[in-house]
This record gives C-alpha cells, structure tokens and sequence, in this order.
C-alpha cells in the first residue's frame, strides 16, 4: 500500500474471544492520519467489537496496539479519551434528561473557582460545535425534544469536541437525513484537513467509496481485505465481504409449495421521525415456501413483521390469510386467525423469564387447554412434553424457569410457543441470532419441515448465507422499501447486496422527499 | 473467583439446597415463631376466644392484601384500597340509613342482601377507575391510585359532612334491617367474616393457579412487551387486578361497618401499607411477575399476629410500629439473599449436570 498518510493507530494480530466465540481473530489493522479509514463487514464480522477494542471499552485477548509506535493498553474508555481516541456509538449514549451543552460536557464540565457549572460557557463552546453541523440545535434544548437525527448529531459534535486525534464514526448516519449526511460529510472533510484520523464503519457502499480513503473488510472476524479505496469499486467489497467459501446448509427437500395463504398490500408504517419506516410494501406468500427477508439494519424487516402482527395502531395498509381479509388490528385476534411472530429480541419480547418453561410454552396458546375456565392440567403437559421432544429442547424438567436455559434452547421456547397457537403463517424475525451452532441447525431444520407440513414462512435475517441457503424466494428491503425480489434460482449473493443497499445515502431526489417529510411531523 | 464453587460444589449443593428450603419457607417460620413466642410470653394468648379475635383482625387486612397482590404481581401498586374501604362502608351505611330519594316523593330502600351487592359494586367501579386511568391515560400506577386515595377519602368525607352514620340497625318496615351479620354473625361456630376471608381466597388462589387469566397476571408483571406479542390482552388484566383490588377493599369497608354497626368516613387511613406490608411479606416482588395469594395470607398473619400479641404483652404502641418495620425489611433482606443463593444453587446444577 503506498503510504500518502502516516499510520498513527496500529493493530498487531489482535484477537478478541468471548466466552465460546471468537470475535476477532488475529486482526492486523492501520488507521491513517488526515484520512478516512472505512471498515466494512456484514453483521456479526466483528467491526464493532475491533472498534470497541480501539476506544478502550473491550480489551483485547491477544495482541498488541500501538499508538504512534508506542504499544498502549487502554484499562476504559476514559483511558483512550485521554489519549487522542474519540467514539460515535452506534447506539445513542445521551441523557435525554440533559440539555444538549450538558450532554457535550459531560463528565468535563466547564467550572469556575467554585466548582459552580459554568452553563454559560459551556453554552457558548457546545453553540460553537452546534454551528459547524449546522442542524439548527440550540445549545439548551433537552436532548429527548430532538428527533433521532438530531440526536445523532449531538453524539458527533461531543465525539467532535474531544479534539481528538482518531474519531471512530460506528454508523453514524444510520439515523441521518440526506441533507444531514452531505453536513457530515463536510466535517469530517474539515477533519481531515486538520489531520484527525476517522475510522468509518458503514453499511452503505456508496457512502464508504465517496469519502473513505483506506478500506478494510471484515468477516467472520478475520481481514479479509485491505486497498486504498481509488483501487476498489462495489464488486470487489461486496466479493471480500461474502467470501468464496459458501457455508453448508441442509438443502430443501424440493417440495411444491401450494396456494397463496397470505398477502400483504401496501403496508405503511410512518416512523416517529419523519417518512416512513415501512414504506408501500406488498408480498404475497404460499403455503409451504419459505420466503426470506434480506435487509441491513434499519432496513424496516423488523417493522414489517410489526405491522402484520398489529403492533402499530398508526400502520396502514392489508393483510389477507389464504385469501380473506384480516380485518382485525390486535395482536390478539390477529394470532387467532393464523398469525405468529418469534420476535428478534427473544429477552426482551419473546420470554417472561421467571416463568417455566412449561408456561412460557403455553402462553399463547392457553384457550386450547381450558375447559369453561379451567386450565386443564393434562392437556397442557402433553402440549409441553410434545413441543419439547418435537423441538429437541433440553430441558430436565419443564417446570424449570425458561432463563436457566440456554440461549438456544430459549429460542426453541419461543418457536414452539408459536407452533402451539396452531399458525398458518409464521414470521421469524432473525432466527439464528445469537444461538449456537447446533441449535441453529435445529432451528433450520424446524423451518424445513414446517414448511413441508404446509406452513407459510416469512423470515428475516441479515445474514446472506442463511437467506441463500433457507428461502425459496428472496426479498430484499432498504430503507423500509422493497428493493428486490428474486427466486432462488436466479438470485445471486452480489444482486442482493446491491438491492439491500438501494435507497441509502445522498441521491439527488432524496433531500426533497425527506424534507418534506420532515416538515409534515409536526 | 471462579474456582471456589467449582471446588466446594459438591457439598455445598446440598448444603445450599438445605438452606433455600428453609429460606423459601421463610414466611410459615415466621408465622410459627410469633406463635410460639407470645403463646409462651402472652397469657390467654392460645384460648380459642382471642384466637378467633385475632383471625378477625387479620382477615380484613388479608381481604386487601390478596387484592394488592395480584396488582403488584402485574407491576402495578394500588394505593387506594383504605379509601375505598372508606368510602364503601360510607355508602353502605347511607345506603341502609336514608335509600335513596328520587326527588319526586319517593325514597328507595334496599334489602340488606342489596346494599351489599350495590356496594361491591361501588368498590369495583372505583377499580376501574384506577385502571381506566392506568390503562387508557397512561398514567403510573402509584399517581393514578394515589389521586383516587385522595378523591374518594374526600367523597367519603362529604357523603355525611365528616359525621359518623351511627346505629345501622334499619328498620324491620323497610326491610333493612340485618346488617349486622356480616361483622357479628357466626357460622358453625367461627365468624362470617373468616368463611368469606376463606371463600374469597379460594378462589383467588384458584384463579392464580388453574385460569388462563391468572397466567395471564403473571405474565404480564414478567414481561409484559413478550404477554403483549403472545396475545395477552394486557389492558384487560389490568383492569381485572384493580377492579379485584376494589372489591376486596369493598368486602373489608362492608365487614367493618357491619361490626361497628356504624360507618365512619376515616375509616380505612392507611390500609393500604399494610396491605402493601403483608404482601410484601408473603414473598410478592415489587417489581411484578412473583407472589401467591398463600404466601400474602400468611404474611398478613405474621402482621397481625404480631401487633396483637405486642398489644397483649402490654408493649406500647410506638415500640409495635418499630418491630413492625423491623420484621418487613428483614423480611425483604431474606427475599433477595434468597433470590441469589437460588441462583447459584441452580448454576451449581447445571454446573453439575454439564
């Protein structure tokens, strides 16, 4: 590599294992000053976690950093602060509670000779960052009055005022208007200038080849590629982010899949922000077929599968089971007719975990055990037995709380609550996440012979081997629309990328339509 | 850190198995301690007479106490079960006093079997109220029942001026009379108010183990986004617990007005933190998704055992208030050591399992 920029951040072979898996393996990595250094990766690659390495929140397992040539070892965040290295989170890390001065100042306030806050003064300096992102905040508003953008921005101009020497930037324009990421853009350009170095990590390609200078590609945790970005172009990141070496999945048994059993029409979710989450999205859905939903985070998967259940009073649109409207818009009566979700956050919402397995199980299922109002004892256990011996969940004995299990076995939990409602149209919403290796084949093989028992599927995931792997059809969504849509036969890894990546980033019709979508809020 | 479970795992797996036992069993220790100690300290303490008295005392602290559990088990609090009782005995005692005028010369009396059912009534709307509030206006648990503490003490208040309603004897013309049973009346020898106390726990206890609707109250305090995306109709098992809380603290204002053949509108001050208390006790959490009615009733036990005792032992007042508190934070201390040594005992088992 020609070396137009001198290196002033060095990773040496550094590896990062968590308990079971390895995050990070053997990671060489340079950060240049006065450039922008973009990492990229597919989800679970591992770039947060390196990031998280540099700005002192991780330490690393094995390998040495070295800043400026001298090896470092940063004991937390503050350390790296200390030493030059600033941080945007990927998730916000702002007291909504707090003025937007008092956010930028925290934990170095400003003070006089009495150790009295100079709000004044941190005022004036937090306006003076404020003014050079040019997003029209006022230095005293409440961060929680500020939409999610606005609040991004914030994070940038407190990582900005740490005077930094390297600004790691983790998605910071997943939450940006256009015409806040053109802002972005023309101060990190004014960084540069002033020889700061910025580690860039971003899902949208042509966001990272217009201003990043290096690039680096992660996956699996391992570089897999390292150039001056004038030398690469889309194809050659998305080859070096897939790899060539596919993944062995179990193949589908090559059954028919039969009759439309749902559809979806024009669903539309308005987001809290301005324009809309889920944008005129229709899909149609035969029994049987596994139809699997690629999109990158924000893409507007999850949302899509909120809508359907009837989470969001506010969404709009139809929804049809095996050709009859679903008139009804609670999640209630929605599982009566034949709707299921597993949630994405199983702790969150796809558990209560002080209650048993068996319970846990049973929950949304209990009308079929009750006789006048009685649960049925009988009934429930054989459910519970079957579910757990259908499943292959290890568990001792099913009156054991659903916390002391694994996370796999969890997610068996939650897929076979879904199973007892008696579905017709199950969506999974990334399945696989967080699970082990071998309750993942379990999981999948689940997929498999529901399908085959005539069940219609709807997953989401944003990992591109599981989606080539599992679905009969592929859909690809960016930006809560629908970009794409292939048979498995005629899908290739690098269509799909391309179509997930649709919609993103400055394009000349996107200011105009968000801008007015804006202005519509409020 | 790690390695000294890992060593000792095999005896102290049972050892810690022993103590959970013991720890889970906290409440009945409890409950046979206080026992045994005023039966040795109080004199008369064990006659079947102060036994039954006692029973008495506890059980109008039970009946809410069953009440705020369910609430609390689905994350909520109610803290206006002393007013409803309040304002309930009010409205029975007005009830059996004056009926009702219609304006136009006419004044409806009720039978004693009527005022009761209007006044149930009376307790359960108001538990709606707080779960309406709760439910549809989004406001927290403790301000909507707080407010509601504050607005029917003041109902309660204007409904006779501050005075008492003396002498709710009725009069035999008008069928009223007959109230009194509820609070004196006895049946098969023990009084009314313990067969309801055992009739209404019952069925709560029931209704927790073998509905739907009492997983339901479970799940929703455990997690309520994951009830939600389930199917729980979580609005609707709101309101269920605090209109439940309402009907108990309806039973307790009808049962003391009925004792007192008289309604007074104070009754009732500062109900609810015993109620709270005696849950508290039993072993509900705070934070929503753990409690059982048995464990509530033999908390509210506890309370009241102990209070009577301390009077009977001739300890003053002040002192009870102290020993009171005393015994419901180390009651809380025992929960959580429990809640911990548990889950060590169970990383242990599964340590021990692979």
């Amino acid at each position: 590599m020609s070396a137009g920029h001198d290196v002033i951040l060095k990773l040496e072979d550094v590896s990062k294992v968590y308990a079971g898996t390895v995050a990070v393996k053997q990671a060489n990595f340079e950060v240049r000053k006065g450039a922008v250094n973009v990492l990229v990766g597919e989800n679970g690659a591992g770039k947060s976690t390196l990031m998280k390495i540099i700005a002192g929140v991780e330490k690393p397992t094995a390998g040495r950093i070295l800043l400026e040539g001298e090896e470092v070892s940063f004991s937390s965040s503050g350390d790296a602060v200390n030493r030059g290295i600033g941080m945007v989170f990927q998730e916000l890390n702002l007291f909504g509670n707090m003025t937007v001065a008092e956010n930028i100042f925290a934990t170095r306030e400003i003070t006089n000779r009495f150790r009295k806050i100079d709000r004044k003064a941190q005022e004036m300096r937090a306006g003076a960052f404020l003014d050079r992102l040019e997003a029209g905040i006022r230095p005293d508003m409440l961060v929680e009055d500020l939409r999610i953008g606005q609040q991004q921005l914030v994070e940038i101009a407190k990582a900005v005022s740490l005077d930094a020497k390297i600004l790691i930037m983790d998605e910071p324009t997943s939450a940006l208007s256009a015409a806040e990421v053109e802002i972005l853009f023309k101060v990190i350009a004014d960084l540069k200038a002033r020889g700061v170095a910025i580690v860039y990590i971003s899902h949208r390609l042509e966001e990272l080849i217009r201003i990043g200078d290096y690039i680096t590609v992660l996956r699996d945790g391992r570089i897999t590629g390292q150039e001056e970005m004038a030398n690469v172009d889309t194809q050659w990141i998305v080859r070096q982010m897939i790899g060539s070496d596919a993944k062995d999945f179990a193949k589908a048994d090559g059954h028919q899949p039969g009759a439309e059993i749902f559809r979806a029409q024009e669903i539309c979710l308005p987001r809290v922000t301005g324009g809309l989450a889920v944008d005129h999205v229709s899909l149609s859905l035969r029994a049987g077929e596994i139809l699997g939903i690629y999109g990158l985070m924000g893409a507007g998967r999850s949302e899509l599968f909120d809508c359907i259940m009837g989470r969001h009073g506010h969404a709009s649109g139809r929804i049809f089971i095996a050709g009859k409207q679903v008139k009804e818009r609670d999640t209630t009566r929605r599982i009566q007719r034949g709707l299921a979700l597993i949630p994405e956050d199983r702790q969150r919402e796809g558990l209560v975990p002080i209650l048993s397995v068996a319970s846990n199980l049973t929950l949304a299922s209990l009308s079929r055990f009750v006789r006048l109002f009685h649960i049925s004892g009988g009934a429930e256990r054989g459910a519970v037995a079957q579910m757990v011996r259908e499943l292959a969940i290890k568990v001792a004995d099913p009156a054991q709380e659903v916390s002391s299990l694994s996370g796999g076995n969890q997610q068996k939990v939650v897929i076979g609550k879904a199973l007892l409602t008696g579905p017709k149209v199950l969506l999974m919403d990334e399945p696989s996440r967080g699970i082990d290796v071998g309750a993942k084949a379990d999981v999948f093989r689940t997929m498999r012979k529901l399908s085959r028992d005539g069940l219609g599927i709807l997953f989401a995931t944003s990992d591109l081997d599981e989606v080539m792997a599992l679905s009969d059809r592929i859909a690809v969504m960016s930006n809560g629309r629908l970009t794409g849509m292939f048979d498995r036969a005629e899908a290739t890894e690098a269509a799909i990328v391309a179509a997930s990546a649709l919609g993103h980033g400055p394009s000349p019709l996107a200011p105009a339509h968000l801008a007015s979508a804006h202005g519509e809020q409020r | 850190m790690t390695d000294i479970p890992a060593r000792a795992a095999p005896s102290s797996v049972s050892g810690g198995s022993a103590l959970l036992t013991l720890m889970k069993l906290r409440t009945f220790i409890a409950l046979i301690a206080v026992l045994v100690f005023f039966s040795l300290a109080a004199p008369n303490f064990l006659s079947a007479a102060n036994l039954i008295l006692m029973a008495k005392h506890v059980a109008l602290n039970a009946f809410l106490a069953m009440g705020m559990t369910f609430v609390i088990i689905t994350g909520g609090i109610d803290l206006s079960v002393g007013s409803i009782v309040g304002l309930c005995g009010m409205v029975a005692g007005y009830l059996v006093l004056n009926g009702i005028d219609l304006q136009i010369g006419y004044t409806i009396y009720f039978n004693v079997f009527e005022i009761i059912l209007i006044t149930l009534v009376v307790g359960i709307a108001i538990g709606a109220v707080n779960g309406l509030l709760i439910t549809r206006l989004n406001v927290a648990p403790f301000i909507a029942t707080l407010g509601v503490l504050y607005v029917a003490r003041g109902f309660a208040l204007l409904s006779s001026d501050g005075r008492t309603f003396p002498n709710l004897v009725g009069k035999a013309e008008l069928g009223t009379t007959g109230f009194g049973f509820l609070g004196a009346g006895r049946l098969f020898g023990l009084p009314v108010s313990i067969w309801i106390l055992v009739v209404v726990a019952l069925g709560a206890a029931y209704l927790a183990k073998y509905t739907p609707l009492g997983r339901h109250i479970f799940a929703v305090g455990g997690n309520e986004r994951a009830a939600r995306i389930s199917g729980v109709r979580v609005n609707m098992v709101k309101m269920f617990v605090y209109m439940f809380s309402g009907f108990c603290a309806a039973i307790v204002g009808l049962i003391i007005s009925s004792e007192l053949m008289a309604s007074h509108p104070a009754t009732g001050e500062s109900f609810e933190l015993n109620a709270i208390a005696a849950a508290v006790l039993g072993g509900t959490s705070m934070s929503g998704g753990r409690g059982t009615i048995g464990g509530t009733i033999v908390g509210a036990f506890v309370i009241g055992i102990l209070s009577d005792g301390l009077v009977m032992m001739g300890v003053s007042s002040f002192w009870q208030m102290v020993i009171k508190g005393l015994v419901i934070i180390v009651a809380v201390v025992v929960d959580q050591a429990q809640r911990r040594l548990q889950q060590r005992v169970s990383l242990m088992q599964m340590a021990k399992a692979g």
